[in-house]
């Protein structure tokens, strides 16, 4: 390629993201722009499919068939939510062989939130209020990002996840509303879950690098800690309608600012999870790797078929 | 560690409803064609987001590239008068 062709695709690049248009597959991109992208979508896509392990754990032992058919469409959701981003990640030339194999390797992340486990069913009440929530929070930005295919994976996604939302708050609306001992579970289910929601965001603006670059390419459309004071001042009210405590003392509205100040998260704590030492980690990639090693006769026999077939 | 050779990787079309074209919704991969459907149904329309789905394997699209965008669009840009707007029709001359 001579320097002129490589100067004019550059330049061709950079008045796209101006113009806040979209970079599609085929569009020649940064090698840099490519690898963000790539770890940023591959890292949302294993997020999601890990995603269904604290709550799938509760499928047999659901409180009713209502609750047990809502549990499992969520949890299929999650699963499809995977699928559109693998499949967009896909798009800029990685394969999914590739992706899963780094999950399992410790290569790739995922989000630091589900190394912490479910232990009640107040938590799949929590986890959708409070984590689906944040997850709504980080994507609705998400759905202009500059590369087209993952900005459309995050519109389809962001459709489905206001029920996930929505089903969460009901049912911890429903246990307020019962003994004692329900509403209990569901304050205790609230102090262990708040603060890994609030580090969902990612590390302070300070402590994060990539963002400055990320966002002048369009790839993020927010900070770090502009989206979670979002998420604080969206939560609030919410607790307050639920007759909960979320368990900041910092937490108090400044009317010059016009936003709730709130204390900080542990960020010791996040950075051990992140590198695997949080309550969950191991497990949750064993059992994918479990589940990836154990369905490899049916991959296997799916092509052998095919190849029959054919 | 042996990576599996990949199942062939399909472009999922849906049409939302009767009268409506069919609309790429996204890719999956799948061993064959029936497959393809069946994934496709799971994925991509479990909201009654579709009557019928089309499932075409990605080789076999054929795509311009984005290098020839300006030869290969770049004549449609001269001809003006393929547009209502080039004819300037008195204003009282009706339905027109
Ligand atoms: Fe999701
Ligand atoms: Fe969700």
């Amino acid at each position: 390629m001579t320097d002129t062709v490589q100067a004019d695709r550059q330049a061709d690049f950079e008045r796209t993201i101006e113009r806040h248009d979209r970079i599609e597959p085929r569009d020649w991109m940064p090698e840099k722009y490519r690898a963000t992208v790539v770890r940023q979508v591959a890292q949302h896509a294993h997020s999601e499919i890990i995603g269904m392990q604290p709550e799938g754990n509760w499928l047999t032992r659901a409180p009713s068939l209502r609750r047990k058919a809502i549990l499992l469409a969520k949890v299929q959701d999650e699963a499809g939510h995977g699928l559109y981003l693998y499949s967009a990640c896909e798009t800029l030339g990685v394969t999914r062989g590739e992706l899963t194999q780094k999950l399992i390797d410790g290569r790739q992340k995922y989000s630091s939130i589900f190394n912490y486990p479910a232990l009640s069913y107040a938590d799949v009440g929590t986890i959708g209020w409070l984590v689906d929530g944040a997850a709504i929070c980080n994507q609705v930005p998400l759905c202009r990002t500059s590369y087209g295919p993952y900005g459309r994976a995050m519109i389809r996604i962001c459709k489905e996840e206001s029920f996930h939302q929505r089903q969460g708050f009901e049912l911890l609306m429903t246990m307020m509303s019962g003994t004692d001992e329900q509403r209990a579970m569901v304050q205790e289910s609230v102090d262990r879950f708040w603060w890994p929601a609030l580090m969902m965001f990612g590390p302070p603006d300070a402590e994060s690098p990539n963002t400055a670059q990320s966002m002048a390419w369009g790839i993020k459309r927010d900070t770090n800690d502009d989206l979670r004071q979002k998420f604080v001042d969206m939560s609030v009210p919410q607790a307050r309608a639920l007759g909960v405590t979320l368990p900041d003392p910092d937490l108090a509205w400044n009317e010059e600012r016009g936003h709730h100040d709130f204390g900080q998260p542990d960020w010791h704590e996040f950075a051990a999870v992140v590198a695997g030492s949080g309550p969950c980690n191991a497990q949750r990639i064993a059992h994918r790797k479990r589940a990836h090693d154990e369905g490899a006769w049916v991959r296997e026999a799916a092509t052998a078929f095919a190849a029959k077939e054919a | 560690m042996t990576v599996q050779p990949e199942w062939p990787l399909y472009e999922i079309f849906v049409r939302g409803k009767r009268g409506l074209n069919h609309v790429h919704v996204g890719s999956l991969h799948a061993a064959d064609d029936e497959m393809a459907l069946r994934h496709a149904r799971d994925v991509y329309t479990r909201r009654n987001e579709g009557v019928s789905i089309w499932a075409v394997r990605a080789d076999l699209i054929v795509a311009s590239s984005p290098d020839e965008k300006d030869p290969l669009f770049a004549p449609a840009g001269d001809k003006v008068y393929r547009h209502p707007t080039f004819y300037a029709i008195p204003d009282d001359v009706p339905h027109m």
